[in-house]
């Protein structure tokens, strides 16, 4: 998408909000109250956010009808911004008033934002593909913009100074000429309704004059979440509220042969449903229900396991879906003539648990016909749907509440929980929650689909890459663009990402869907010919790179961590990086230490260089590049779900290692300067780097070649016995 | 079986008559509504549920309700004093140490316990002492500069 389809704004002309707002929301608006009332339409954008919808999720929903930025500013001169997006961390609560404060020329804390409700925020689709800030950020500054063009208006008249000689700072416009001629925003917006808007787009900020975007600003809920005053979905208490625990299959398509649910039926308390297929017990206290579910017997039918962890491989490989030429260009044939080494890898990628710290939780009650749902959601609206379609109900007769979610990396798109919740409430009239045990988390979530990519590619004599081609297979195509210069290539997809039927048991987005096993597998290609080139990794790439944002950004790393040349394996553990994910560029170069009796790998330091376009919070983007680093290092190192067949071994942390402080390697991460541009994604980009940068750091280490993640200590001392 | 039990809890003399076996976490989240203490895994791992016992980190999530009987138990809610933060607290908001925070209370007690058995660790007894504490999102680096900044403030030197 360019600049100009980014900021092509459709400003509707509304004459009767009742055209455009559910009934819920025209409710809503009624009792807003007085003030300026903001809302964008905006096409382009929302094309593109469709168009992403079905490349990210496999399914549209049409443009909707409503607007998909809002906002209000109050009586009080207060600016409230509506958002359908939520905050799990990443750190809009905090960028997105940014953005209004500064299009608004206001204090930011004048400016407070509401997320993720279904009854007062516009549609979203979701919160994931590093979209907030790129795609609806945007959409919000406009709305500001547009706010502010209004107050410049009431002002005028207020002040009986034209326009063009008014100055709008700190909440308040004054006569450039006499600055004590003013008049606040909550002056102007006193006893006021305003619901007029300006026709055509309005003029945004230049970028050189921001003084709020690109400012490092600290969280902004973090008080509350060092309190505890930060409420998340089970932390939401109603009375009369029961507490639900749901007997579950020990493996997935598993049946129930025969269930007797007597025994908990006779603890005090305790409510046993039994409605189709779902069973369960509940009780005024969580433990309790847990209890009673013990005692429940059943027995279950479980299909005869046809694949392990193993030989998930093979089996993928084998029912694999044909070709689908991504990209191609120039003549492999051609290529291999040319080529003086080739390389041929096989790189294999595992199922990986999101492994959020919150387990999926709803919270639902149900009165008068409609439904509330608390819910710990990627995807308010995906889940109000899901729920309106479970329970019979009309979509506007449910509404989502998220408050803060406890980690999401994509798992929390689907919203399983907030169902049982919803139908529970609805059997029993009673609020229900429903909080998933670790143990369930494990099972429903919706892992990164185990992938394999096959890649063949030459050097020819002058260190160039000779050809290139690349199958990748249900990773999907995120990420396998290929950004060096390679005269004959070709890039083939098999099977649709995490979509696919072929795995035994649902597989979703994760963080960054597709570009880790993507990036694993080109960064680990590009060391391999670098290698067999004996030319230094760093300048192996710039050597094949001829696009400038990718050598800047490289250029970047290198200086950051003091790279110097040799070719590996040199012994001295650094391995390098290079990846694009939403937009972003990102290099990464990392020291390691191999214990070559244990195989154990211990990051020491990673310098990280990303061009994200405009930053508006800094401080944010930086902690998200440090979350990529460590989290990456899990999908890297140790991260793996084992299973038989359709049942999931890995029940808690025990088996399944998350990273962990001893791990974390002292990291320098630097954004480069882009505020000319558009902003790119900031929440995924670098974790795609982690997979191939700890396997070329292992490389270069001890010369062993490590092409399947996780790369264990039991992995990694066979492949240095191989050397 | 119902029994009486009596304990100090964020300050406050508490008596509640509950079944003896439950589990501190629960009886903290629901029958007395504090809701700071997080489930994380349910079998001690990951720290979500951490509360001080007498002053040291204990996880709520392995702890009968009736261990705490005549004992001084803190949760999050009650680290503030009169409204004051506790240095630990500010260190973790001044540098910005938490993302989805579903981990923070947990991370915040374990450091208090930390710091009140060794009010002057080095970077890598942090490390060692917060190792049992999972975060998902990946805050170690600055939750470690913040237990420092806190560990210097607490022994009244300057804030780091």
């Amino acid at each position: 998408m360019n600049t100009n389809d980014y900021l092509a704004l459709n400003f509707k002309d509304i004459k009767d909000y009742s055209d455009l707002y559910p009934q819920s929301r025209r409710d809503f608006l009624k009792r807003l109250g007085g003030g300026i009332i903001v809302c964008v339409v905006m096409s382009g954008v929302l094309a593109a956010q469709a168009q992403e919808t079905r490349r990210f999720r496999g399914f549209g929903r049409g443009l909707p009808s409503d607007f998909n930025a809002f906002l209000r500013i109050g009586e009080d001169g207060r600016v409230t911004g509506y958002t359908g997006k939520i905050e799990m961390g990443q750190g809009p609560i905090t960028s997105l008033p940014q953005m209004l404060a500064e299009e608004l020329d206001t204090p930011l804390d004048t400016v407070d934002i509401v997320m993720g409700d279904t009854d007062l925020c516009p549609w979203d689709m979701g919160t994931f593909g590093s979209m907030t800030t790129r795609m609806f950020g945007p959409a919000l500054q406009a709305a500001a913009a547009e706010a502010k063009a209004v107050l410049l208006e009431l002002a005028a008249e207020s002040l009986k100074i034209p326009p063009a000689q008014l100055v709008a700072k700190d909440g308040a416009i004054f006569d450039k000429e006499k600055p004590e001629h003013r008049v606040t925003y909550g002056e102007l917006t006193k006893g006021k309704k305003i619901e007029r808007h300006i026709e055509g787009k309005p003029p945004l900020k230049d970028p050189a004059q921001f003084t709020v975007i690109g400012q490092p600003e600290l969280h902004r809920d973090g008080r509350a979440k060092v309190t505890g005053a930060a409420h998340y979905a089970g932390d939401i208490r109603l009375p009369g509220m029961f507490y639900a625990k749901i007997l579950r299959p020990p493996a997935h398509n598993a049946t129930l042969k025969n269930v007797d649910t007597t025994p908990a039926q006779k603890i005090p308390g305790v409510q046993v449903v039994q409605q189709d297929n779902l069973i369960a017990v509940l009780h005024e206290f969580p433990d309790v229900a847990e209890a009673a579910l013990a005692q429940i017997k059943a027995e279950f039918d479980v299909p005869e396991a046809k694949v392990d962890d193993k030989t998930i491989f093979d089996y993928l490989l084998r029912v694999a879906p044909s070709a689908n030429v991504l990209a191609s260009g120039g003549d492999l044939e051609a290529g291999r003539k040319l080529a003086v080494k080739t390389i041929e890898t096989t790189y294999l990628d595992p199922y990986v648990a999101h492994a959020p710290m919150e387990t999926h939780t709803a919270l639902a009650q149900i009165e008068d016909g409609k439904a509330t749902v608390w819910a710990s959601t990627q995807n308010p609206f995906g889940a109000q749907q899901e729920i309106a379609r479970a329970l019979g109900f009309p979509t506007e007769q449910v509404r989502v509440i998220t408050p803060f979610v406890g980690g999401g990396f994509g798992g929390k798109t689907y919203n399983q929980q907030a169902v049982e919740a919803a139908q529970l409430a609805k059997i029993t009239g009673k609020p229900v929650q429903v909080m998933w045990s670790r143990e369930e988390e494990f099972f429903f979530d919706t892992f990164q689909p185990a992938a394999i990519v096959k890649i063949s590619s030459g050097v020819d004599a002058s260190g160039k890459m000779a050809f290139w081609d690349y199958n990748v297979y249900y990773a999907g195509d995120r990420g396998s663009q290929q950004f060096y210069t390679v005269p004959n290539h070709r890039t083939s997809g098999h099977g649709r990402g995490w979509q696919g039927s072929e795995h035994p048991f649902r597989t979703g987005a994760w963080r960054a869907p597709g570009n880790n096993t993507n990036t694993f597998a080109r960064e680990s290609q590009i060391d391999q010919m670098a290698a067999a080139a004996g030319i230094d990794p760093v300048a192996f790439r710039l050597n094949n790179l001829s696009d400038e944002k990718m050598i800047r950004v490289l250029k970047t790393a290198a200086e950051t961590f003091g790279w110097t040349p040799a070719k590996a394996p040199s012994q001295r553990g650094y391995g390098v990086a290079c990846g694009i994910d939403a937009g972003t560029y990102v290099a990464a170069i990392a020291e390691v230490a191999v214990n070559t009796k244990t195989g154990a790998v211990q990051v020491k330091r990673v310098a990280c260089a990303q061009d994200m376009g405009l930053v508006v919070n800094p401080e944010g983007a930086k902690i998200q590049m440090e979350g990529c680093i460590t989290m990456g290092l899990g999908y890297a190192l140790t991260e793996e779900i084992h299973f038989q067949g359709r049942k999931v071994l890995d029940t808690n942390f025990d088996t399944y290692e998350i990273p962990r402080y001893a791990w974390v390697p002292k990291m320098d991460t630097v954004i480069l300067d882009a505020r000319d541009q558009p902003p790119q994604g900031g929440g995924e980009p670098a974790i795609v780097l982690m997979g191939a940068l700890m396997a070329n750091a292992i490389h270069d280490a001890t010369g062993a070649r490590l092409c399947q993640l996780p790369m264990t200590p039991d992995r990694v001392k066979a492949a240095i016995q191989k050397v | 079986m119902t029994d009486t039990i009596s304990f100090q809890l964020n300050g406050k003399p508490t008596r509640i008559k509950v079944d003896g076996n439950r589990l501190l976490l629960w009886v903290l989240r629901t029958d007395l509504g504090l809701t700071g203490p997080k489930y994380g895994c349910g079998q001690g791992h990951c720290g979500c549920c951490t509360v001080l016992v007498n002053n040291v980190a204990w996880r709520s999530c392995l702890m009968s309700v009736s261990s705490v009987k005549d004992k001084d138990v803190v949760t999050i809610e009650g680290l503030e004093q009169d409204g004051r933060l506790h240095p630990v607290q500010k260190a973790f908001m001044a540098h910005d140490a938490l993302q989805c925070g579903f981990c923070i209370p947990g991370q915040v007690l374990n450091a208090v316990s930390l710091l009140t058995k060794n009010p002057q660790p080095t970077r890598e007894q942090i490390v060692q002492g917060m190792n049992n504490n999972f975060c998902r999102c990946g805050a170690h680096t600055r939750i470690v500069d913040a237990i420092q900044s806190a560990a210097a403030e607490m022994r009244g030197g300057p804030a780091q």
